[in-house]
């Protein structure tokens, strides 16, 4: 029942923050704002753990194929493949879960805490439009990007660990990486990626804006923020990825 | 002139406010005074809006505000300007992108316009040369005060004071007292406040509501108040030493 409950509010919250936006020119700069804040922000942690995921794929991978009828550009194909169908999009997905959703949910639970948001609607500003929707569309340009960025770096991790160690030689890894590639992974996982960002910000928003108390509830609600938002993920995850590729 | 007329309000099965009447005068300071937890905050935040009531009216000059939509509720609210119990001040933004805020929302003006309009509105609380702090770097008198201006900036018709010198020294306490005063006469507002400070109740109680757990218990002015013969009335003016002597002084006088 409450489940329900919870469900309808957010629909019905979510109704609100795609109801009319105030001003355009102030959206605008909001919007770079938090392209700022929630996407260029997490380029950094997306860099370190796609390049030790490419790395890790491709060695693994290397290390397993131990017959010799297999060759070893495979494990090229594998790497990129694994990277640009998966790990790209979920891994970057549930660490930004974690990073962009805590920031969101608890942002915006310190305005509810601290009356900034009943300032908001006191004034006659549609509080749920004028906080959430920027960040919306600010992560669902801006996520895309990150998801491409982290196939590319995941695919020179893979290369740079052929490089180092003796596992396969780099130009097999080469090979690999250009053979029987599909354009559509990913048009796939771009389209993953724009479903995670409106995931993420708009569950842990909703998180958020509802909380009631003090600092210790607005920690509650940051951690429901990143638990709800992976689970959906991973949920939208297997969906999407039935309807895409069948 | 605001009217409140038999408004109800519970949240679940608590009744926090029964069977409130109030009006509030233009051009004088009303205040609303109570216990801590008597529901002065949510009476306020009624008012306001911020709550539904469950049942009566609220009527600002003639417009029943309760029974309006949404959309007509937002042209009163654009001339409402409110103060927080703890500022809600916007904390990523500085002083003056705080003050600015409302302009730049319901304004055409040009940045420089802002700025200027901002400026003068920190001048009129006594604020200068902190525009570009961030709130938490101002004192916590400050805090109120830049709020204060905040409220100020679109020349609202209402406003609205949830316990505007609670945390401050006394001297602060009474400057932010004055200062509400003056406004209220400059712009001719209707100001309500909400208060639990006697201070605050002798220097500008225009008209006084005594909230007793949820009811309105007693009305009038800061005269008639240390007169008064009301038992609960007097147990929460009367409840330091303080008091009591300024209240014996008073009647033997
Ligand atoms: N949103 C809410 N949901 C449920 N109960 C609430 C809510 N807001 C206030 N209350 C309850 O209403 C009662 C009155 O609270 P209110 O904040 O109005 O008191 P107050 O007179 O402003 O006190 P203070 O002087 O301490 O600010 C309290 O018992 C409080 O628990
Ligand atoms: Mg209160």
């Amino acid at each position: 029942m409450n489940v329900l409950y919870q469900i309808g509010k957010y629909f019905y919250f979510l109704a609100k923050i795609f109801k009319k936006p105030e001003k355009r020119k102030i959206y605008l700069y909001l919007i770079f704002d938090e392209i700022d804040k929630l996407g260029i922000n997490s380029i950094g942690i997306v860099f370190i753990i796609s390049i030790f995921l490419g790395a890790v794929v491709t060695l693994q991978t290397a290390y397993n194929i131990s017959s010799p009828l297999i060759p070893l550009w495979l494990v090229g194909l594998t790497a990129r493949d694994s990277m640009i169908l998966e790990f790209s999009s979920t891994i970057v997905g549930l660490i930004l879960a974690g990073k962009v959703g805590a920031n969101v949910a608890s942002e915006i639970g310190m305005m509810r805490v601290n009356e900034q948001i009943e300032a908001l609607e006191i004034m006659g500003v549609n509080s749920s439009s004028y906080l959430v929707l920027p960040k919306i569309i600010a992560t669902v340009l801006f996520f895309p990007i990150l998801t491409i960025f982290s196939m590319i770096v995941g695919i020179g991790g893979g290369y740079f660990s052929a490089f180092i160690t003796d596992a396969l030689p780099t130009d097999d890894f080469l090979m690999g990486i250009r053979y029987w590639f599909h354009p559509f992974y990913i048009t796939y996982s771009v389209i993953k990626t724009l479903v995670f960002a409106f995931v993420i910000t708009s569950v842990s928003a909703y998180q958020g804006y509802f909380v009631k108390g003090g600092a210790v509830e607005v920690g509650k609600a940051s951690t429901r923020g990143v638990v709800y938002s992976s689970i959906l993920i991973l949920l939208v995850n297997v969906i999407l990825t039935e309807l895409l590729l069948k | 002139m605001i009217e409140v007329k038999n408004i109800y309000k519970s949240f679940r099965d608590k009744n926090i406010l029964k069977d409130i009447s109030i009006t509030f005068e233009q051009g004088k300071t009303n205040l609303i005074i109570g216990q801590s937890g008597s529901g002065k905050t949510v009476l306020l935040k009624s008012i306001v809006g911020l709550h539904e009531v469950d049942k009566g009216q609220i009527i600002y000059d003639n417009k029943i505000f309760s029974s309006m939509k949404h959309v007509e509720r937002k042209k009163i609210r654009k001339k409402i300007g409110m103060v927080f119990q703890g500022g809600a001040l916007f904390d990523s933004s500085t002083v003056i992108e705080n003050v600015m805020f409302p302009l730049k929302m319901f304004t055409e003006m040009t940045k420089q316009e802002m700025e200027k309009r901002a400026k003068f509105c920190l001048e009129r609380v006594d604020l200068r040369d902190i525009e570009d702090l961030y709130p938490s770097e101002t004192s916590g008198g400050m805090q109120k005060r830049i709020a204060i201006a905040r409220a100020i900036v679109l020349e609202p018709k209402y406003l609205f004071f949830d316990e505007p010198n609670s945390g401050l020294d006394p001297k602060t306490a009474i400057i932010i007292d004055k200062l509400i005063k003056e406004l209220t006469v400059d712009f001719n507002t209707v100001t309500v406040i909400n208060t639990h400070d006697m201070n605050s109740v002798a220097e500008i109680g225009d008209n006084i509501a005594f909230i007793y757990k949820g009811r309105k218990w007693w009305s009038g002015n800061n005269e008639e108040i240390f007169t008064a013969n009301n038992k609960e009335l007097n147990d929460f003016v009367f409840a330091t030493k303080l008091m009591r002597e300024v209240r014996n002084f008073k009647l033997k006088n």
